[in-house]
């Protein structure tokens, strides 16, 4: 394996080296996150989170556990980068991302520190491609608040109840108003677009419905156009949990399957709309 | 209103709205006690789709009792309502069309699996009745096919490709992608299938004819006819006269309109491309010009039942309108009526116009004969005769 003939020398100069069999485990997920360039890269013992954040309103948070990976090691408590999202997808897809069983492209990912580019040696066939993107400064991913002690409402949903209506959502609306209520329409899908208003109703005994822990009837209104990127990390999931705090920020976290069935997580937290009068 | 549609109707329903929408923006809906209407024109009033759906077709049908309502709305939005076509089959498993006339809605609400339910208020504007003259018994040439043979005939034009020419004899039917009179020769490629007289279902002609029309309209029936699996059936005429082209059921019919560009005297007589033409076809299957003969349409209101002899167009518009706003529509279009009359006036001397052009006019028709396959069944040319007739 021309991976493992990197020496150990060598290996001892990163601060994080993490290795994969399947780099998809790793791109598929951050595809559900990707809908702006930058991304920060926090890495911990237990895995790597990965951050991206648009208009200080919206935050997308994919986690991959150190399990997830063949090998993880991390010489600090925490190692932290920022890449351009979009260059390391390509990367990591540099053979065409094949998806034939039986072909795949190992990675292993390493990390010099501070200043260092981020290296990728990828390997399909016998081939090997380097790859080095320079990390910017770490920005700090913003602290949205959002603690399960506030949670007002909670739904669970199989996410394939959610992928229809998401896919023909009316996006001459310019928001999406979600309502979660104890007492009918229960959990409700809206959208008021120029030719009128629709609505998605689940009802809460429905087979669809995994938990159903509303307390009170809460609607709130969220930006389209912020929503929209999570239509990518539905359609990867196989579960979905929908929660609202008090101050009507949603989250929005699904549970992600990857190639040999190992369970990831991605995240995302949006602001309610504000009216403004 | 008030209607259900359960089971594979529903796909029935969606596929009909997704054929009217290769027509025209806007689907004018008018429940009828017979019937409930869908149709569309296009923006040239060259085209003309419509499906009525028998009230066996539903589960539940309940119309207004006042019954003259009616109703247009964007058909993206209504489309938008069915939109994945493909799972609709196993996810809907009922639809509930409702009007709210208090606030002016109309609500589709879709019963899906798991409990599902999908609720759309669409809004809607008030509209002139939508009628094209047309009488397909009178047409000279009928053939009636299972649609997959006109879907495996038509799939050999590109997308790209705007018109077609049909041409028959008593053996054979010829479809030509047709070229524009602008476009050399040289450079563009011809594309002809032959069809035997006994890949029909039906196939009678009474005389060679050849006419060219556009082919979106007839993708678009196709598309509907092929997943109902009903055969269409074509009527055609000498170029000119509209092509209806149909399909039926117990429950349902659909009907498109579609006009055909018209012989010119003039263009025959200098047409020097003539040599070219290959022997198997009738000699006048390129004529591509002018003034095309046009749809006549119904856009003003309808009056009592009691107006057997409808007034000229003119006066039923001060006469009989019973909504400001749709009266003041109608005058919009009349006015645009005698622009065109004048537009084809000056067509016959001046240079060929290479566009379909359409003619409409109102006219009014009583109700009773509103069934629109045969709306006017003594009038073979539409355009100039109709208001005569009336």
């Amino acid at each position: 394996m021309p991976l493992s003939t990197q020496s150990q020398a060598d290996d001892e100069q990163y601060v994080l080296v993490a290795s994969l069999d399947n780099a998809r485990n790793l791109s598929n997920i951050l595809k559900a996150i990707t809908f702006k360039d930058h991304a920060i890269f926090n890495a911990t013992p237990n895995g790597l989170k990965v951050t991206v954040e648009d208009s200080k309103c919206l935050q997308a948070n994919a986690f991959i556990q150190a399990e997830i990976f063949q090998e993880f090691t991390i010489k600090e408590d925490v190692v932290g980068f920022q890449v351009n999202l979009t260059v390391l997808l390509d990367c990591l897809n540099i053979f065409g991302g094949s998806t034939v069983p039986g072909v795949s492209t190992a990675l292993r990912m390493c990390y010099r520190g501070y200043g260092y580019p981020l290296t990728l040696f990828l390997e399909e066939g016998g081939v090997v491609t380097v790859c080095k993107i320079n990390t910017q400064e770490p920005e700090e991913p913003i602290d949205f608040e959002f603690c399960s002690a506030n949670v007002t409402n909670k739904v669970i949903l199989l996410s394939e109840s959610l992928k229809e209506p998401f896919s023909e959502l009316d996006m001459t609306s310019e928001v999406l108003q979600i309502t979660m209520s104890p007492s009918q329409p229960y959990f409700r899908l809206s959208t008021f677009g120029n030719s009128g208003n629709a609505h998605y109703d689940y009802p809460k005994d429905s087979e669809m419905m995994e938990l159903f822990r509303c307390n009170k009837t809460q609607t709130n209104r969220y930006k389209m156009s912020l929503l929209k990127p999570s239509t990518k990390a539905l359609a990867l999931s196989s579960k979905v949990s929908v929660r609202t705090d008090s101050r009507g920020f949603l989250s929005l976290q699904y549970l992600v399957r990857n190639d040999d069935g190992q369970i990831c997580f991605v995240e995302y937290y949006c602001c309610p709309d504000e009216e403004v009068e | 209103m008030d209607c259900v549609v359960t089971g594979g109707n529903v796909k029935v329903l969606a596929k009909a709205i997704h054929s009217l929408s290769r027509i025209g923006d806007e689907l004018y809906v008018e429940p009828q006690d017979d019937a409930l209407a869908l149709r569309s024109v296009n923006s040239s009033r060259s085209a003309y789709g419509c499906f009525l759906f028998a009230p066996l077709f539903f589960s539940r049908y309940t119309v207004p009792s006042e019954n003259d309502f009616r109703c247009k709305m964007a058909i993206k939005s209504v489309q938008a309502v069915f939109r994945s076509l493909a799972s609709l089959e196993k996810t809907v498993e009922k639809c509930h069309i409702e009007l709210d006339m208090k606030k002016n809605r109309l609500t589709f609400t879709l019963h899906c699996k798991h409990g599902l339910l999908k609720t759309h208020n669409l809004s809607f504007q008030d509209s002139e009745s939508l009628q094209a003259v047309f009488d397909k018994d009178s047409c000279s040439n009928v053939f009636r096919a299972h649609p997959r043979l006109l879907v495996d005939t038509v799939m050999h034009f590109p997308p790209s490709l705007e018109e077609v020419t049909v041409s028959v004899n008593d053996e054979r039917m010829w479809f030509r992608n047709h070229v524009d009179e602008e476009t050399e020769l040289s450079k563009a490629m011809l594309t002809e299938l032959c069809l035997a007289s006994d890949e029909f279902d039906q196939f009678s002609v009474q005389g060679q004819s050849s006419v060219t029309f556009c082919l979106k309209e007839l993708r678009g029936l196709l598309v509907f006819a092929e997943s109902t699996g009903l055969p269409i059936s074509m009527y055609l005429d000498e170029p000119g006269s509209p092509v209806v082209l149909s399909v039926t059921d117990s429950v349902l019919e659909g009907n498109f309109v579609l006009a055909t560009l018209s012989d010119d005297p003039n263009h025959h007589k200098n047409n020097t491309r003539r040599a070219q033409t290959p022997p198997s076809a009738p000699p006048d299957f390129e004529n591509d010009d002018i003034d095309s003969y046009l749809i006549a349409m119904d856009t003003s209101i309808v009056p009592g039942p009691s107006a057997t002899g409808p007034p000229t167009p003119h006066l039923a518009e001060s006469t009989y309108s019973k909504q400001p706003a749709a009266a003041k529509h109608s005058t919009n279009i009349h006015s645009e009526e005698e622009e065109e009359e004048e537009d084809e006036m000056a067509d016959s001397d001046g240079p060929p116009n290479k566009k379909f052009c359409s003619l409409f006019f109102g006219s009014v028709l009583p109700p009773s004969s509103q069934m629109s396959t045969q709306p006017l069944t003594n009038q073979e040319v539409l355009a100039s005769d109709s208001e005569e007739d009336t």
